[in-house]
């Protein structure tokens, strides 16, 4: 929170509230507000990485504190991101334009395991393959965010977002009475809309909305109840769907009722067994049919995934520039392609200094970052890295910033990223706010749950604070 | 020239449940496209007695069409007939409707997975010419492959058929498919008809090949049979390898036992 100049602008109320508040008090609080959480019962792995089902994932009582300019300047970044990563898969799935102009490697997006071929010539509800855009920041300097990834599939941990923000009212009602801090709990009827608005073509009347989990045991299954809940629509599993007669039908005690669209959270894969895997017991039988023939919508589209992958991230501002003609709002961080021989010999010779990533990986899991790692540990990489170049990408480790967190009974700076949610239906919804997600650990870069990552608020002033002088 | 050949095609897919199923579904691909070689005069699919039209055509030229029935089923009777006009053609696909980029079919499944034994054969067959390197990869795969029925099953990869030296005509596919993959050429799995000659027992559909040939198009490779597609060869489905080309593939609700069987019935239609 600390700029060079003192405190950074946003953080001045909450300076002086922790002053106020005092050590012993912020420590009770701490207790009240985990055992809170446990009573709701949020306790899976922020994005589905496994690990232990009932874990707690930390929570942060300091805030993380974003200004009004600031937020205005990073939710045109992201809108814009939002609408170009839709144009790129709008594109890709009919004319391959960028492809053709050779602004992309086709390969990378046509042998994409990702790129889904049934997908080719469909022209979905509104042109929206991806109606939930999740995209991964992280603040390198005073002005500067980049992006780290974008999340195009059915990013998870908004839940986070909303009950970050209902603990934190209980505990310190006091903090949002003036309507300084802008409201989050809009986003489950902004999400609802931006479904309804992308009813298919055989919808004849108000357009019926489920969310589809895979079911209890998936590690998400509680953000999948919350959300259908805060929305005020059904929780279905794939067995309560059938098809018939070119649409959807959910079982119900009053019999068969249609259903228009359904915000998923399962795989493409899983989603129908007649086209994907056969010998998968989840899913719908006849799903992708009806959906290709314009009786379902499914959000994210099939096929969204090509969008995110890390090889195409590099791509992103190309997107912006080829589709909507504008110079990138949020900076991308400088990506080797290690299937790019100049990229894998200069990743090789720097491993010590990079991060390098798996390009479909995810969760922090199988990520070797160069600085915090052993030689022994650099050099079991280096062998994975050249037995498959083309599945790593490197990085140059950043100098992520840090927000100040409750941390062994006193405040210490922690590394933190933000993920916000962006809603993609007719027109483009953006909540302020996101989730934070902080690096407990002292020196730790990986903000993953599974990596021992916390939770926090976070926090969009409706003003600019005037500027906090001292220390 | 040859003239034209009408040729009339009864195919009958049963499923028999026991006990009853509950409710079915059925993803059906049973009708051919048209394209220069190839005029569909009539044809008509119905699922026990009822007609089915498709509903919509996929990237690669493909009609699909989706039926489902509640209540207790014990038996789905499919029956896809009509009468396809082929024309002589070498074995080029010209004029098809279709949208897929044909760098989509380089792509490698489970089943077309290429190994060390593959790139090793499609190595030995290339030629400085496309078409040359694919008939020299035709025959070299019919020669590792020998034709032996019930030798393999619908999950045997090319891989694994070429390792063992046996297999059908889905098999010859495979490896052919897998080969030229590797060597850049895209290629994919075609299903449909095909008059057999005498003493063959062909009574399924038939799989064979088609490779991308830059300034021809897609052509046709019937390994099996060492021969490019002629006017007994009818083209139903194609994809990117034999799993993802079923012509019909169900699904159903409950606990019963199915028993498929299916025949195919072809031959010149009478005037």
């Amino acid at each position: 929170m600390h700029s060079n100049s003192g405190i950074r602008a946003p953080y001045t109320q909450v300076a002086s509230w922790l002053e106020e508040i005092g050590q012993p008090l912020l420590e009770l609080r701490a207790k009240e507000a985990e055992a809170l959480f446990r009573r709701i019962g949020i306790t899976f792995a922020v994005y589905g990485e496994g690990g232990d089902p009932e874990r707690l994932i930390p929570f942060d009582l300091i805030p993380r504190v974003i200004g009004a300019s600031e937020w205005a300047r990073l939710s045109q970044g992201i809108e814009q991101r939002a609408k170009a990563l839709n144009a790129f898969l709008y594109d890709v799935y009919h004319r391959r334009e960028i492809l053709r102009a050779g602004r992309i490697p086709a390969e990378l997006v046509i042998q994409n395991l990702a790129f889904v071929p049934e997908m080719i010539g469909f022209d979905p509800p509104g042109k929206v393959y991806s109606h939930i855009v999740g995209i991964d920041l992280v603040r390198t300097g005073e002005d500067d965010w980049q992006v780290l990834e974008d999340n195009c599939r059915t990013p998870s941990g908004v839940s986070y977002m909303l009950e970050n923000r209902e603990i934190m009212a209980r505990m310190f009602p006091d903090l949002f009475g003036e309507g300084a801090v802008r409201a989050v709990d809009g986003y489950p009827d902004d999400l609802r809309r931006t479904l309804e608005e992308v009813a298919p073509p055989a919808c004849r009347q108000d357009p019926q909305v489920v969310v589809l989990t895979p079911g209890p045991f998936n590690s998400a299954y509680y953000e999948h109840s919350f959300l259908a809940d805060l929305m005020g629509v059904d929780l279905v599993e794939p067995r309560d769907l059938r098809v018939r007669d070119g649409r959807v039908w959910r079982r119900t005690t009053k019999g068969l009722e249609i259903v228009d669209v359904i915000y998923r959270r399962i795989d493409d894969d899983f989603l129908d067994p007649l086209a994907f895997r056969s010998d998968s017991a989840l899913g719908v039988p006849g799903l992708m049919n009806v959906y290709l023939s314009g009786g379902v919508t499914l959000c994210s589209a099939p096929g969204s995934g090509v969008a995110d992958d890390k090889a195409i991230y590099t791509y992103v501002p190309e997107m912006i520039d080829f589709y909507l003609g504008e110079k990138p709002i949020l900076d991308t961080v400088p990506t080797y392609k290690c299937a790019e021989p100049d990229a894998l010999s200069y990743t090789l010779e720097n491993l010590a200094d990079l991060v390098v990533k798996e390009v479909d990986g995810s969760g922090g899991y199988g990520m070797l970052i160069g600085p915090r790692a052993t030689e022994k540990e650099v050099a079991a990489y280096r062998k994975r890295l050249e037995a498959d170049p083309a599945g790593f990408i490197a990085q140059p480790t950043l100098d992520l910033s840090t927000a100040p967190t409750f941390t062994g009974g006193k405040i210490a700076g922690r590394h933190v990223d933000l993920r916000p949610y962006c809603l993609v239906g007719r027109e483009v919804r953006l909540t302020p706010g996101g989730l934070t997600r902080v690096a407990m650990r002292e020196g730790s870069l990986v903000v993953n749950s599974s990596q021992g990552g916390g939770v926090k608020d976070t926090w969009v002033l409706a003003g600019d604070a005037p500027h906090g002088g001292g220390a | 020239m040859t003239d034209p050949i009408r040729l009339s095609i009864r195919h009958v897919t049963r499923y028999a449940y026991e006990p009853q199923a509950v409710a079915a579904v059925m993803r059906l691909r049973l009708f051919p496209s048209g394209y220069e070689g190839q005029t569909v005069e009539s044809w008509q699919v119905t699922a026990n007695d009822q007609p089915i039209e498709p509903n919509f055509t996929d990237a690669a030229g493909v009609k699909e069409a989706l039926w489902s029935c509640d209540g207790g089923i014990s038996e789905v009777e499919v029956i896809a007939e009509g009468i396809v006009v082929r024309r002589q053609d070498q074995g080029v696909v010209r004029g098809l409707k279709e949208r897929a980029p044909a760098e989509l079919f380089l792509r490698t499944t489970d089943l077309t997975a290429t190994d060390t034994a593959i790139k090793d054969l499609a190595s030995a067959a290339r030629r400085s010419d496309t078409l040359e390197t694919l008939h020299s990869l035709s025959a070299s795969v019919r020669d590792a492959v020998e034709y032996k029925p019930a030798s393999t099953n619908m999950a045997t990869s090319a891989a694994a058929a070429l390792e063992q030296g046996a297999g059908v005509c889905q098999d010859h596919a495979h490896v052919f498919i897998a080969a030229a993959r590797s060597l850049g050429i895209p290629a994919r799995y075609v299903a449909g008809y095909y008059v057999a000659g005498e003493g063959d027992d062909l009574t399924e559909t038939h799989g064979w090949a088609e490779a991308f040939v830059e300034g021809l198009g897609w052509v046709g490779f019937d390994i099996a049979n060492r021969t490019c597609p002629t006017q007994d060869h009818v083209r139903l489905i194609c994809h990117l390898d034999a799993g993802r080309a079923a012509p019909v593939i169900g699904a159903i609700e409950g606990y019963a036992e199915e028993t498929l069987t299916a025949s195919v019935a072809i031959g010149q239609a009478q005037q």
